[in-house]
């Protein structure tokens, strides 16, 4: 079955729907100022175990589905939802949805067309069905026995495993009927240890568009654990944070959190059709050094943040955003590039039916450099090595972003030294965009396990970036 | 329209299908919650609609137990076959998960029996045009009020009002309703010669519509607090008082609270391990909740699990008291529940008596935080390190806008030095307190 007929089997029929009373919705919903309307039907199952205490402590199922209706007219957004996807919802939620236009009779013209010729950016499977009860319950057991095997300070093991199963279709109001079907999994490794009476933790995973199985390959759950333990080691060791602008070295991979922070969120259309983004009315502007290019790539095979299509049936694409450290380009769903006069970028996203999409990123990362990351540390006298981050955040109008450095290490003398404490890195975007001195050429994506959090909704992504040196930014430690 | 009786009839009928399905199933005990819930939301920006969304949420949750082993599902269907396969799952699960001693349901003779009405529940009457109407007064009134308001991010009416249910196999079942109404605005403002554009936003929200702020006084103080940053800069780096506005005290409070949490405290990953009974401040603070305050943001006779809340002293005279405990962390700690599952309810802390301008003077010279951005912090160790943003004191007086530092200090070394609580509380917060002073942390800067 291709996705179209998963999709129709799914949402459609079961609820006695039909392209006929989709266009009885659509009567409802147009009216003549109306630029844009659709209908986004999805179904989610998910399942979650964790581990404890060596012990499978806890599992959960969850079935979520409904269709999100949506009317658009100039700048104005009318959205209603249902959980019930029957032809009478979907009545009463066009017309509430409708009220910011002038109400229905406007229908559509176009005849129903089916889009099924996409290339796949991921396998149709569910994750659910990809390994049995036991063996998904063996994975985590087996995070715990190899914790416990790795360091004897490990006091406290939490794994956990995640898998989803996303049913999508779309039609709007040019007759176009999209389809996706979207698998995503998510392993996570947390341990605790102790060490002559201190304490530390620290965590680690992976996972992608793809089946469980992937955990099971490759000894990737030892790696997660190895990584876990490392880290919490180093932790114990690590000394205050030093204080003030700092020469900092971002090492490559899940870094590229600081690019979704400085510049993704500032390139997103919507707040730059509003002018509210330090970014806004800067396309052609040198906004980084000379040899930054930064994209956002929603088609790369399996990835976490990868779409076939997106929330609005618009294939996704790679978008360069900014090339040699000129802005090329923002990043679009169809309401906001029907604004600014652009076509979509296959970016528009949304949490679930129940939320309106909005411009979002995929994969948002940099290019790789010509230099060895070895050179870029020689070159630092003294300054900080960071690798691991929490999260980080950005407030998109001034420019300024943080993010929390999990790992880091001082440089002293051309070489990584003591491990520092974890301490908050904050700059402005458009700033430490052309404090960029140095590229790696060691570009990274992270092992996928990204959450973007916007106006309430949430989304999976990926970051990356090679080794990067940046001539200056704060750190928030404690030593003078 | 349903009536609201029916409406919870059938929240306790579909909560007994629940049960007695899981009981059917072998289950030897089960739990269900229920919500469902409406509302309205409008967004206006430029004085122009720029969102119109109808909010119709339902959901069910149901957790099952198979002796000492459990299993979880939930629905956001509630016919009467979708809830038959989301029971049927749970039970699924519970054949493949571990036997755990300390689960169950929380014991029988501590679920709530005398559950008042607290008067939660005023829903509001508004339609789309009255809410549109008055987004756009609250927006016109931020950007009539400076010519430095250059743009904006627009103004938002919204209200919820929905029911909830939790019953279980030990007998308890409840079924309660509220309501909660808010009104923000958000602008930019742009200084003219260059220094780059500010954002900020006021908001006034309340489960009584006729409580909230009106909406010209909000836009105001949305254009207001965004003018305050024009010509922000950055600061050297020292070391100097901080005093956390009321928003971030709580915040402060928060890493507290979560590190005499249960969940932290069993699995060891809390600065707080075995603190009962020590002094983690100095001795005018007392923090304690009080979950039967009629009106009140965040009252409720009982907990997640069915638990009878009571009014209870988490630190007095600066010592530990208590720790916040659901029953399967008390279990594993070899305590009693407190009836904290699922959070606090109504948490205070008393003031020393100063109001702002007060606490203004007692610093005299330091950092006042009106911002936080960023999630700094260790739970295990204490070290708390964020980007702020404020404004620079001098003398007890604002002397100019400061952004892109950050403040850091160990969370047992800022608790202590705490140096007084103030009197301003803000009432839109669930936890009750006023800004509070911290003798000394690092700020980084230039």
């Amino acid at each position: 079955m291709n996705l179209m007929d998963v999709a129709e089997a799914t949402l459609l029929t079961p609820y006695d729907l039909d392209t006929n009373k989709l266009d009885r919705v659509f009567d409802a919903l147009v009216g003549p100022s109306t630029d844009l309307a659709d209908l986004y039907f999805q179904s989610k199952r998910s399942e979650g175990w964790n581990l404890e205490d060596g012990i499978i402590k806890s599992g959960s199922y969850s079935i979520s589905q409904g269709v999100g209706v949506r009317a658009v007219s100039g700048e104005k957004s009318g959205f209603a939802y249902s959980d019930d996807i029957g032809l009478d919802a979907l009545l009463a939620s066009a017309k509430s949805a409708s009220a910011i236009s002038k109400a229905g009779q406007n229908g559509r013209v176009n005849a129903w067309k089916r889009q099924s010729a996409f290339d796949a950016r991921y396998t149709a499977h569910s994750p659910l069905d990809s390994l049995t009860e036991v063996e998904k319950i063996e994975l985590l057991r087996l995070a715990d026995t190899t914790a416990r095997a790795a360091s004897p300070y490990v006091e406290q093991v939490m794994a956990n495993i995640v898998a989803t199963h996303e049913v999508v279709l779309v039609a709007d109001h040019n007759g176009h009927l999209s389809a996706d079907v979207r698998p995503l999994v998510r392993m996570g490794v947390t341990v605790i240890i102790e060490k002559d009476g201190k304490r530390e933790s620290a965590g680690s995973g992976g996972g992608g568009r793809f089946g469980l199985d992937y955990f099971t390959q490759a000894d990737r759950v030892k790696g997660y654990v190895d990584e876990a333990v490392r880290q919490a080691l180093m932790k114990l060791e690590a000394v205050d944070a030093p204080m003030g602008e700092q020469t900092v070295v971002l090492g490559n991979g899940w870094p590229g959190v600081l690019l979704h922070e400085a510049v993704g969120h500032g390139l997103e259309g919507d707040f730059n059709r509003k002018g509210t983004s330090a970014f806004s009315g800067r396309i052609g502007e040198q906004v980084a050094s000379k040899g930054v290019t930064v994209v956002d790539n929603g088609t790369m095979q399996d990835r976490r943040g990868s779409l076939t299509v997106d929330d609005e049936g618009v294939q996704t694409q790679c978008t360069t955003l900014i090339e040699d450290g000129i802005l090329k380009g923002y990043m679009q769903d169809k309401m906001n590039a029907g604004l600014m006069g652009v076509a979509s970028t296959g970016n528009g996203r949304r949490e679930s039916y129940d939320s309106l999409p909005m411009p979002r990123m995929t994969n948002t990362y940099m290019l790789a450099g010509e230099r060895d990351p070895q050179e870029i540390i020689e070159s630092v006298e003294n300054g900080l090595y960071a690798v691991n981050f929490g999260g980080g955040q950005v407030d998109i109008t001034s420019g300024k972003f943080v993010f929390a450095a999990s790992e880091a290490y001082l440089i002293e003398n051309g070489k990584v030294t003591r491990p520092v404490k974890g301490a908050t890195l904050i700059g402005n975007g458009p700033e430490i965009m052309n404090r960029i001195s140095m590229i790696g050429n060691d570009l990274e994506l992270d092992p996928g396990v990204g959450v973007c959090g916007k106006s309430g909704q949430s989304v999976p992504v990926g970051v990356g970036q090679p080794t990067l040196k940046i001539d200056g930014m704060t750190v928030g430690g404690t030593a003078g | 329209m349903k009536t609201m009786d029916s409406q919870k009839q059938r929240l306790l009928d579909l909560s007994k299908q629940a049960l007695d399905e899981a009981k059917k199933l072998g289950a030897s005990d089960a739990a269900v919650g229920i919500s469902t819930g409406d509302g309205l939301s409008v967004d206006v920006r430029m004085a122009e609609i720029d969102k119109l969304e109808y909010y119709r949420d339902q959901g069910l949750g149901v957790t099952v137990y198979f002796g000492q082993r459990q299993g979880a599902s939930s629905t956001s269907d509630l016919s009467e076959g979708a809830i038959r396969d989301a029971v049927k799952a749970a039970c699924n699960i519970a054949k493949y998960t571990s036997e755990d001693d300390c689960l169950g349901l929380a014991d029988a003779d501590l679920m709530a029996t005398d559950i008042p009405d607290f008067d939660l529940y005023h829903p509001w009457d508004l339609t789309a045009e009255q809410a549109i109407e008055q987004a756009i007064a609250c927006e016109n009134s931020a950007r009539e009020f400076d010519p430095r308001i250059t743009n904006s991010d627009g103004a938002s009416v919204s209200t919820y009002s929905g029911i909830s249910s939790y019953a279980n196999t030990n007998g308890f079942a409840d079924v309660r309703a509220s309501s909660s109404h808010s009104l923000s605005c958000s602008v930019i403002a742009n200084e003219a010669d260059g220094g780059g554009m500010q954002r900020d936003h006021w908001y006034t929200s309340s489960r009584f519509s006729d409580q909230l702020d009106s909406a010209a006084s909000v836009g105001r103080r949305a254009a207001e607090e965004t003018l305050s940053r024009l010509g922000a800069r950055k600061l050297t780096s020292r070391q100097a008082p901080v005093l956390y506005m009321p928003q971030y005290a709580s915040g402060l409070l928060g890493h507290f609270t979560s590190a005499i949490s249960g969940g932290s405290l069993y699995r060891k990953a809390s600065f707080l391990v075995d603190s009962i009974d020590t002094k983690v401040f100095p001795d005018f603070v007392n923090l304690y909740e009080r979950p039967y305050i009629y009106q009140g943001n965040s009252s409720s006779a009982y907990d997640a699990e069915g638990v009878a809340t009571q009014d209870r002293d988490f630190v007095k005279d600066g010592i530990v008291q208590s720790y916040i405990l659901g029953s399967y962390s008390a279990r594993k700690l070899g305590l009693k529940t407190t009836g904290n599952s699922g959070g606090l309810r109504n948490f205070t802390a008393d003031s020393t008596g100063q109001n702002f301008d007060e606490m203004l003077k007692l610093m005299d010279t330091g950092l006042l935080v009106t911002g936080l951005i960023g999630s700094g912090i260790n739970g295990i160790t204490g070290d708390y390190s964020r980007g702020a943003v404020g404004f620079w004191v001098e003398g007890g007086v604002i002397q100019y806008p400061v952004e892109e530092i950050t403040i850091a200090g160990n969370l047992k070394d800022m608790f202590s030095n705490i140096a007084a609580i103030g009197n301003d509380r803000d009432e839109r917060l669930s936890t009750r307190t006023g800004s509070i002073l911290v003798e000394q942390m690092m700020i980084s800067g230039e």
